[in-house]
């Protein structure tokens, strides 16, 4: 956690169903102008972007609350319904859960120059707004796997996964899925995008794979050598890791490369909506952007060597963008969801 | 001097009577172009509905006693094709659960049957279209109908709704400004003429009154027609006119310069004898110079009749009785009497009674003058309906009958009978009719006949 002069942390007790996990006050306590923002990412993250957008706003203030991304949808959802909230804007990487949301009406409206520079793919409703480009991507140990070892696709990770003495048999690690909306959510995606994803549960599942919750564990383990490689760990987390540990090494799939733009939305009770729109319009800009760009939150695939993400094959061709669009809600079918699930349980029994 | 009021331009009325029309059946079109609009746009995310609601109930499978939804994605990409609309689903088992979905999601109206029913309802505060597909089971374990309910809201429908009817709008807009040119310009051309017609009325010469000849359309025309028998009508009235003064210039100088050179004659003479003869003999001139002149005078108002006079039925017998009344006293006077020939039933004619007795006063006249007894006076019916003056002599001198059609025949010592004839002819043809004479050897008749009452 970096340190930040106006920043207060206060760590809650995980047992309180409906807690922030971390929360955080931005900007001068007798500020004219207030506002909330709810969110998955990571303080040590977003802080920064934060601070950067209050340094030519001395009269604002801007509290930031890190939730849980299933704990964060249950709690928008109940308040959504009671028309009462103290959120001014909800930024979550569950983005089904967001697409959810604004399909219940829960979100505002807001239209300006900025979301007009959003491809249409990222933003639906004009109440949903995709603010981050962050690929899912692998995490290997570089120590342990040789250059020739580290799988460059799904493909080379079932290859690798084939032999019966496989050495990463029991040691390749992926989100639970039923822990975190961003795993289900990944998961999910990967068996609409290929079959690909058949034979990898299978795979999985013969060897013993691991599915644990949250990224920062999944890297550390990785950096340790516990696992030798994560699966769908979300790129920024990855790469703020990689920068500062030689030992890791992050691979965009060269079959497709999932892309997720984590989702802004206004709730439609949101006590300030207008600092907000204000706030969302600073991370579309190209002001923000660079600030979202410098925490790795928006992450350019380039295929030269020496990137920090490692990618075999064209960009263009390996971008797969999750679209914040209806087909998600599919995701929060209670059937689909039992099903999907059954299924990723026989692959990781509990 | 009449007063000519210009009342609104026909531009003006066209261009009105157009804009009625664009706007009338523009609001008619409006009010179509929107149902249309509505109906198209209702029917096509109708079938969107129904489309999911299918892909849905496909994927339901039956599983250990239960119902189970495999939730299509391809279901949801359809749904999203009506891009900003939310979107609510739901499947009932049937005794009513909610397997899947939002257990909220209204269903249709209990009296709503088919295999598929469309609804109007709401999500959350936003109207709602809805749609209930029923599949059937029939499994050992699950058996009864699972419906899945398909809605979204609006948003799409209206949008298209309103595309359809702006398109429309577009086009008739387009089209009411061509109709609008085109109506405009039909106007201006047909209209050319009017300024036409007025410049050459304005330039003629004060007397100039032959007809128009100019091209015009036929509405037009027509008015130019009029016009041009107007000025006809005018030309005959001023020719006869001028025929008049002509022809008493003409016709009186002779017998006035007589009547003169007689009564210097009697001035000069002093045998009271040949002074009474002298006296006498003016008296005669001038009583025909008086009857010389009740002919020209005659003259020049049938003309005038023949062009203002409507034409009346009339009964042709009375006509003769009416000549034969007019002309007793110069019977009396020449000791001839008239034999009037009439049939028992009437002989109806259509022309200006007032031209015919004097035509027939004149046949009579002649014949009493210059005919033999016996004179007779008659009418005949049929299909040419006829007066005839008939006597036993031999007629019109030839030169008399060649030089009918001029107006210059010279009078006899008693007034011309030429006058007379050409009288009778001028109401003949005035009627439409002819004036015809001939000798059988033992008499002389001359008839007017009428054109019959189917003509």
């Amino acid at each position: 956690m970096r340190c930040l002069p106006a920043l207060i942390v206060a760590v809650f007790a995980a047992a309180a169903a409906h807690a922030a996990e971390l929360t955080a006050a931005f900007g001068p306590e007798n500020a004219t102008r207030t506002a909330t923002i709810r969110s998955t990412t990571d303080l040590s993250a977003f802080g920064p972007v934060i601070e950067a957008f209050l340094t030519t706003r001395p009269d604002t203030r801007i509290l930031y609350e890190q939730w849980g991304s299933n704990d964060l949808y249950r709690m928008t959802a109940q308040q959504c319904a009671e028309g009462d909230t103290a959120a001014d804007l909800v930024i979550s990487s569950a983005v089904h859960h967001m697409v959810a949301l604004v399909n219940e009406g829960c979100g505002a409206s807001h239209s300006s120059a900025a979301t007009e520079t959003l491809a249409e793919q990222m933003k639906w409703r004009d109440q949903l707004w995709g603010i981050t480009r962050e690929p899912a991507v692998m995490v290997y140990n570089r120590d342990i796997l040789a250059p020739h070892e580290v799988p460059r696709s799904r493909f080379d990770l079932l290859d690798l996964l084939r032999p019966s003495d496989s050495r990463l048999a029991g040691r390749i690690a992926t989100y639970d899925i039923e822990d975190s909306g961003l795993g289900f959510l990944l998961a999910f995606s990967d068996s609409l995008e290929a079959t690909t994803f058949g034979g990898l549960m299978e795979a999985f599942g013969r060897t013993g794979a691991v599915a644990t919750c949250c990224s920062a564990e999944i890297i550390d383990a990785v950096a340790s050598g516990e696992y030798l490689v994560a699966y769908n760990v979300l790129g920024s987390y990855a790469l703020h890791r990689a920068r500062g540990d030689d030992r890791l090494g992050v691979v965009a799939p060269g079959d497709y490369t999932l892309i997720l733009a984590r989702a802004a939305m206004i709730p439609a009770a949101a006590p300030s909506t207008g600092m907000a729109r204000e706030f969302l319009d600073y991370l579309l800009l190209p002001e923000g952007r660079a600030e979202l760009e410098a925490q790795d939150l928006i992450v350019r695939l380039g295929e030269e060597a020496g990137a920090p993400v490692e990618v075999s094959g064209t960009v263009e061709a390996l971008e797969r963008p999750i679209g914040l669009h209806p087909p998600l809600l599919v995701a929060m079918d209670a059937d689909k969801r039992e099903i999907f699930t059954q299924r990723w349980r026989d692959a990781f029994p509990q | 001097m009449g007063v000519v009021r210009a009342t609104l331009s026909l531009k003006t009325r066209v261009a009105l009577a157009v804009t009625a029309v664009l706007v009338l059946g523009g609001a008619l079109v409006l009010v179509a172009a929107l149902a249309y609009g509505r109906q198209a746009a209702r029917e096509a995310y109708d079938r969107l509905l129904l489309g999911a609601a299918a892909d849905i109930a496909t994927t339901i499978t039956v599983r250990d006693g239960t119902a189970l939804v495999d939730m299509p994605v391809s279901a949801f990409e359809l749904l999203s094709l009506a891009q900003n609309d939310r979107i609510r689903y739901r499947v009932v088992a049937p005794g009513g659960t909610t397997l899947t979905g939002d257990p909220t999601a209204p269903l249709p109206a209990p009296s709503a049957t088919g295999e598929s029913v469309f609804y109007d309802d709401s999500f959350g505060a936003e109207p709602a279209r809805y749609v209930a597909l029923t599949r059937r089971f029939a499994e050992r374990s699950f058996s009864g109908p699972v419906r899945v309910i398909v809605g979204h809201t609006l948003l799409a429908r209206r949008e298209l709704a309103h595309d359809i009817a702006q398109n429309a709008l577009v086009v008739l807009g387009a089209a009411g400004a061509v109709m609008a040119l085109f109506a405009w310009l039909a106007v201006s051309q047909a209209l050319r003429p009017l300024p036409r017609i007025g410049a050459a009325l304005a330039s003629r010469e004060p007397t100039d009154l032959t007809p128009l000849s100019l091209s015009a359309p036929r509405e037009v025309a027509g008015m130019l027609v009029s016009l041009n028998a107007f000025m006809a009508r005018l030309e005959r009235q001023s020719v006869a006119t001028g025929n008049l003064i002509a022809d008493a210039a003409h016709q009186l100088r002779t017998p006035v310069a007589a009547i003169r050179a007689q009564a210097q004659l009697a001035a000069d003479e002093v045998e009271p004898d040949r002074r009474e003869k002298i006296v006498t003999r003016i008296h005669d001139r001038a009583s025909g110079l008086g009857r010389l002149l009740d002919q020209l005078l005659s003259r020049a108002m049938i003309v005038h009749r023949a062009d203002s006079q409507p034409a009346t039925p009339l009964d042709l017998r009375d006509v003769a009785v009416d000549v034969v009344e007019t002309c007793d006293d110069l019977a009396l006077g020449v000791g001839t009497e008239v034999e009037l020939v009439l049939p028992d039933s009437p002989v109806v004619a259509r022309g200006d009674a007032m031209s015919l007795v004097e035509a027939g006063k004149n046949l009579l006249t002649n014949a009493l003058i210059h005919g033999k007894p016996p004179v007779r006076i008659g009418v005949t019916g049929g299909d040419r309906p006829g007066l005839w003056v008939s006597d036993s002599g031999d007629g019109a001198p030839a030169e008399v009958t060649a030089a009918q059609s001029t107006r210059f025949v010279r009078a006899g010592r008693n007034g011309g009978s030429g006058i007379g004839l050409a009288i009778a002819r001028e109401v003949a043809e005035g009627h439409g009719g002819t004036l015809r004479m001939q000798h059988d050897g033992r008499r002389h008749t001359v008839s007017l006949d009428l054109p019959g009452r189917a003509t």
